[in-house]
């Protein structure tokens, strides 16, 4: 099997970086299809209203194009609306793949912070509650949060432990004592990813999360104290348990220095390897293995070590924040909504062309959005569907959303995860000064806690686009539906 | 002269020469690009090196401590991206910043000395972390 540079030619490419959308049919208001040539072995299709697809910078469409000519790839190479442009694939890219067709597995399709998710948690508390006591919490929770470089966690794995955290997940976080056993349920893959591999994880990746348990990050990475500004459904957002003013923590990070590394050991490895195969990478980011080969099986095998390395450390990091808020506040009972990862390959049943087929999902920046009814939902879920969180910017806000029964349909049930960048971070370095930020927003009644100034700076929400419009449009094309925005009231970064 | 750097090659400022080892960044959306200049691809990685620390802090970075690495690739792009990631390797265990480097590359095969200290927040204000160099359009080039 070969594949060839599906790279659209130039004059697809607007002048001004935009993506020029005259080459796209349009199907509806936020559906744009690319028809296969050359190369290509499926359709590219964007979901995004006419505004966010034309601020698209026009490499969006040379990656998802790229990913439409790999082998084993079916029904479509899908960009969610906050998509934008990554390494290979790219941010906000859906892609299934059929290993019976020569599928692949890519370790760029999956992203370097494997298993990047998260989690947000009811408090049970009002916004009322909060304010009294909103510096004191954000003053605590910074102090027990580690984040920001060169931060390391209370807890360090000797080699036995760093086996049983990479087998068990969320799981082994819980019987080690940093969580709730009724946490599990609300968690993907009850919190442990099965047929993880720690045999297959080098020992340079295990030597770099040995002292980073329980820690958030630098960059994107957040830990936000959050109030329900506004309900949409209130159908679903009684069943999720939240209303108007309702308190809920959410929790940004993944598998920290572990997953960069097992991704840049393996997209290394699958570049030098990807020939053996008869693969032509069009891109050295788009590196990848077929699903049944050696080095496939052995990424895999890492990959769902990673993603337990995320849900232990979301859990962790969820018992910290518990152990805060009962300190301030004793009747609070913190109870995790739903902890779910968009950067990941799964394997999965969809229904394609009329047949039940598994697949091999990959969600690169994008969030998986089970439709009501789906069996892996826990019982109180299932009528109404999956909770899908996207994160916006420390100032403009987030949102809960449910996944659509159209979704399967969609993008093999998948969503958008955040609002994408509108400014690089070097951008924003020359922009944007972090104490001012800090300033402003505490002005508006959100704090802002940080050991990097310079880092609030790179995270400016006038860095990102808006998220609001990046959710219409998901909800409008099926993908996932609107139930809560949520406003910032307390911020912990990196 | 060589150049490397870790991002798309259209994004090159290329109309003026290179006069002299040095760095840059450039931006590359979510992340930052590194450039380095070097009249030997060794030059041009220990440039490439200082922008990768410049990433992290602003701070003069001490060379209190000297560490060792070597790796190797089947072609220059992929050495690359294996040095700083080598470097970003040691900034994640030993919790350390490095503002001096050298780089010898014989037969695919880099072995490379760096020199810093460990990371101070209140002295060096670092920003956010580097966590991995990307593969995305390195480019080593003669000019």
């Amino acid at each position: 099997m070969t594949t060839g540079s599906g790279r659209p030619p130039a004059s697809w490419m607007s002048r001004g970086g935009g993506m020029e959308t005259s080459r796209f049919t349009q199907l509806d208001p936020t559906t744009w299809r690319l028809e296969p040539s050359g190369a290509m072995r499926v359709p590219v299709v964007i979901y995004a209203d006419e505004s966010l697809i034309s601020s698209m910078d026009d490499k969006v469409i040379v990656q998802a194009t790229n990913v439409s000519t790999l082998p084993g790839i079916v029904r479509g190479s899908y960009v969610m609306p906050d998509g934008h442009w990554g390494y290979g694939f790219p941010i906000g890219g859906v892609a299934a793949f059929d290993p019976d067709q020569g599928g692949v597995v890519s370790a760029g399709g999956v992203g370097f912070d494997i298993s990047c998710g998260v989690r947000t948690m009811l408090t049970g508390l009002s916004v009322a509650d909060i304010l009294p006591r909103q510096k004191q919490l954000a003053d605590s929770l910074s102090r027990q949060i580690p984040a920001g470089v060169g931060s390391t966690g209370a807890i360090t794995l000797d080699a036995a432990e760093m086996e049983a955290m990479l087998e068990g997940g969320a799981q082994w976080a819980v019987e080690r004592g940093w969580g709730d056993e009724a946490d599990l349920e609300r968690i993907e893959e009850v919190g442990r990813m099965a047929e993880a591999r720690p045999n297959y994880v080098s020992d340079r990746a295990k030597e770099r999360q040995r002292e980073e348990m329980g820690t958030l990050g630098s960059g994107n990475h957040y830990l936000e104290v959050q109030g329900v500004a506004e309900i949409f459904d209130h159908t679903v957002a009684d069943v999720f348990g939240i209303a108007t003013d309702s308190v809920v923590v959410t929790i940004h990070c993944g598998s920290r220095g572990l997953g960069h590394q097992i991704g840049s050991e393996f997209l290394k490895e699958m570049v030098v390897t990807a020939s053996d195969s008869g693969i032509v990478l069009p891109d050295r980011e788009l590196a990848c293995a077929p699903i049944n080969s050696e080095v496939g099986r052995r990424y895999l095998g890492a990959m769902r070590a990673a993603i337990n390395c995320a849900l232990a450390n979301r859990e962790i990091l969820g018992h910290y924040a518990r152990r805060v808020f009962n300190h301030f506040f004793p009747q609070a009972e913190l109870r995790v909504l739903f902890d779910v990862s968009h950067n990941t390959c799964k394997v999965e049943t969809h229904l394609v062309e009329g047949k039940q087929r598994e697949l091999f999902v990959h969600r690169k920046g994008a969030t998986r959005a089970f439709g009501p009814g789906h069996e892996s939902l826990p019982v109180a879920l299932r009528p109404v569907g999956q909770p899908v969180l996207i994160g916006g910017s420390m100032g403009t806000g987030s949102y809960i959303l449910v996944g659509d029964a159209k979704s399967e349909t969609q993008a093999f049930s998948s969503a958008c995860h955040g609002a994408g960048r509108a400014l690089s971070r070097h951008a924003a370095l020359r922009k944007w000064s972090g104490r001012k930020i800090v300033d402003e927003l505490a002005a508006q009644g959100i704090l802002i806690r940080s050991p990097s100034s310079r880092g609030v700076a790179e995270e400016a929400p006038g860095a990102y686009k808006d998220v609001g419009a990046v959710v219409a449009a998901a909800e409008r094309a099926g993908l996932a539906r609107r139930v809560a925005r949520l406003r910032p009231l307390i911020c912990v970064k990196g | 002269m060589q150049v490397f750097e870790a991002a798309p090659a259209s994004s090159i400022q290329s109309s003026e020469p290179a006069r002299g080892p040095r760095w840059e960044h450039f931006a590359h959306d979510a992340d930052i690009g590194v450039r380095g200049w070097g009249s030997t691809p060794a030059e041009a990685l220990e440039q490439a090196a200082h922008a990768l620390t410049a990433v992290v802090t602003h701070a003069t970075v001490a060379p209190r401590s000297e560490v060792s690495v070597s790796c190797s690739a089947p072609d220059l792009e992929l050495l690359f991206v294996e040095w700083l990631n080598a470097i970003i390797y040691e900034m994640a265990v030993r919790r350390m910043l490095f503002g001096q480097f050298t780089v010898q590359i014989e037969n695919g095969r880099l072995k490379g000395t760096l020199w810093g200290e460990p990371v101070d927040v209140a002295a060096t204000r670092p920003g956010c972390r580097a966590e991995r160099c990307h593969l995305h359009g390195p480019q080593g080039r003669s000019r």
